[in-house]
């Protein structure tokens, strides 16, 4: 149909060819116009980034001395102070959602990848994974206050661990699956042919292969993770002492601080909300930039 | 190392130079523990399925007496009351709606519309990498960041027009209050700039798929780059636009913390822009940490409505996008 139409118009144009471009032919004109509305759009599309990158260190950069990453937050409308215990707290909570997430989400792959294949059991944990990716985080912090803090009885990092566990393990999966996927079959057969058993297969040749694939999908999953909100906001909570090393108390987390500090009254808070926006950001970009770099290395050499 | 079996003397002894060699049979511990890696797989795979399985049951346990207690009223009335125990939740179903339709137009709109740029050859190759990094970091800033960032930069950004809005056209229903601070356009906005990416990414995986044999053929009549566009590259990745849409609707479903602070959390629904309204999970994040054990009930009912709503439109997204690719595949 789209042929048809686009047959009668190219005849009815002119009878003698011509490559001229002007703008008195209405098509292309139009064509113009168009190309720089688009051009427009997409700029507006990518305002907000730097809008946000330049408030950023605007406000951000103005808060940042040694103390902020030594002294604990303050209380309201006190002045000093810093945010260590929410970086202190971010990292654990992250650490321990790797810890829970990383197993789970390894073997789920090693299992798509080597034992599922197409079978009906692997399209079934393919699709609960690819679900899992669309699950709001917050249900996810819904799930892991009715399993962890209504079962012990109290907010805890372990809790906020879990929640955030649940929305590393399905990108973990996915990714580490098409890593241990992209390995060549030729080093499995070559491994096989030597008596090799498929567990020594995936443990000796095609992991350590797949290893930056994996990685990659790690990190991308902690980029994610780590400026995650609602899954903390009723698991770990907030805490304004430093971290003991006992994961079944509260702890504090740069996330929850910024929405925390972001409603306050107090010009102090405000601002330690845009510094710990700042480091969070910082975090989140550089994770970001290693896993496109780690990606991208594969290509290159062929 | 192979070659120590070519040369190993020939002899009645076979056995024993196989044996010495790189290759050999498995010993009986290796076996065994193939045997048990391969469970283990096994299980973890299925444990992935059972989390999910988990997720819906644990929260559906929870709000089973709240569930018995409201029945379907629990969704028709717009009270939300801890002392008196008397709940309901259309406002934020409502809101959820509201604000996720309107960050489809515009997040959708200008979402394909950087689609098109970024794969139709209107900006050199390296360029249009640039760029697609760019919009990848753009969903990689937390959403609480651009919580903050709309506090302070879109709600003051957006109050002055807002208002001029409100004096000339407030008989429009659309205008027809004023903007206090948090409400339902600041959220909306913050919301279409974080389903972008998402559409953005899928939907140029659509375009990228369109056989390039299809444009050139176009090019060769004559048409111009926006004819191609139209009639030729759109029409045929419009099944994996689609998907990318309703994916981002998914997404735009499920977002909290950026409605949270922005929604303005008024227990109300009001078609105007500038009026406050709420949403199912800021509903969630703002009453969650401190409510006592019939809220937390109430709230758990609430989660469940909004796992089904965003269940379903995700299974749907997935669905739409698979068929789009089988379709696609059969082109090319």
């Amino acid at each position: 149909m789209a042929n048809a139409t686009m047959n009668s118009q190219v005849a009815g144009a002119s009878s003698t060819v011509s490559f001229r471009h002007s703008f008195a032919d209405r098509r292309t004109l139009g064509n113009s116009i168009l190309t720089g509305l688009a051009v427009v759009l997409s700029l507006i599309a990518m305002f907000p980034l730097f809008s946000v990158l330049y408030m950023l260190l605007v406000k951000g950069a103005a808060m940042l001395s040694p103390t902020l990453f030594t002294e604990l937050t303050p209380g309201a409308g006190m002045d000093g102070g810093g945010i260590s215990n929410a970086i202190v707290g971010t990292l654990v909570v992250v650490l321990v959602a790797t810890t829970l997430a990383l197993p789970l989400g390894f073997m789920g792959a090693v299992y798509l990848a080597e034992y599922g294949g197409e079978s009906r059991l692997a399209t079934v944990v393919r699709f609960a994974a690819k679900v899992l990716t669309g699950l709001p985080s917050i249900l996810a912090g819904v799930f892991a206050y009715a399993l962890v803090v209504v079962t012990t009885g109290s907010f805890s990092a372990l809790a906020g661990g879990a929640a955030m566990a649940i929305l590393m393990v399905p990108t973990v999966m996915l990714t580490s699956e098409s890593a241990l996927r992209a390995v060549p079959a030729k080093m499995k057969m070559a491994a096989f042919g030597m008596g090799a058993t498929r567990a020594q297969v995936v443990l000796k040749i095609v992991t350590p292969t797949a290893v930056p694939g994996i990685l990659t999908g790690v990190m991308l999953a902690l980029a994610r993770a780590m400026g995650e909100t609602a899954p903390l906001l009723f698991t770990a909570l907030f805490s304004d002492y430093m971290f003991e090393g006992k994961i079944s108390q509260p702890i504090a987390s740069l996330s929850v601080l910024i929405y925390n500090f972001a409603g306050s009254p107090f010009e102090h808070q405000v601002a330690l909300a845009w510094a710990a926006s700042l480091v969070l950001v910082a975090i989140v970009l550089v994770l970001n930039v290693v896993a496109q770099i780690a990606t991208r290395r594969p290509e290159e050499h062929g | 190392m192979a070659d120590s079996t070519l040369k190993a003397p020939p002899g009645p002894d076979l056995s024993e130079a196989f044996r010495s060699s790189v290759s050999r049979p498995p010993t009986a511990w290796q076996k065994g523990f193939d045997v048990v890696f391969r469970n283990l797989a096994h299980a973890f795979g299925i444990l992935v399925v059972l989390l999910l399985a988990g997720i819906v049951l644990e929260v559906m346990r929870h709000a089973g007496a709240a569930m018995g207690t409201y029945g379907l009223r629990f969704l028709t009335t717009s009270t939300w009351d801890a002392n008196r125990a008397d709940f309901g939740i259309l406002p934020e179903i409502l809101g959820t709606l509201y604000t996720s339709i309107l960050a489809l137009f515009i997040g959708g709109f200008l979402g394909i519309t950087v689609a098109l740029v970024l794969s139709q050859g209107f900006v050199p190759r390296r360029v249009e990498l640039v760029l697609k990094n760019v919009i990848e970091l753009l969903a990689a800033i937390p959403s609480v960041v651009y919580g903050l960032w709309g506090i302070f930069v879109l709600v003051p950004a957006v109050r002055g027009p807002s208002g001029w809005l409100n004096e000339h056209f407030g008989f429009f229903p659309l205008f027809s209050t004023r903007l206090s601070g948090p409400g339902i356009l600041p959220a909306s906005l913050v919301l279409s700039i974080m389903i972008l990416p998402t559409v953005t990414a899928i939907s140029r995986e659509a375009m990228a798929a369109v056989p390039k044999r299809l444009a050139s053929a176009a090019y060769g009549l004559g048409a111009t780059r926006w004819e191609v566009i139209f009639r030729v590259v759109l029409p045929t990745s419009v099944g994996g636009i689609f998907g990318a849409l309703v994916l981002g609707f998914g997404r735009a479903l499920g977002e909290t913390m950026a409605l949270a602070m922005l929604v303005g959390n008024a227990n109300v629904f009001g078609l105007s822009l500038f009026s406050p309204g709420n949403t199912l999970a800021a509903l969630l994040a703002n009453h969650f940490p401190e409510a006592g054990k019939v809220e937390v009930g109430a709230l758990m009912y609430a989660a469940v409505v909004l796992m089904l709503i965003t269940l379903t439109v995700n299974a749907l997204g997935s669905f739409m996008m698979l068929r789009a690719t089988r379709e696609l595949k059969g082109l090319s």
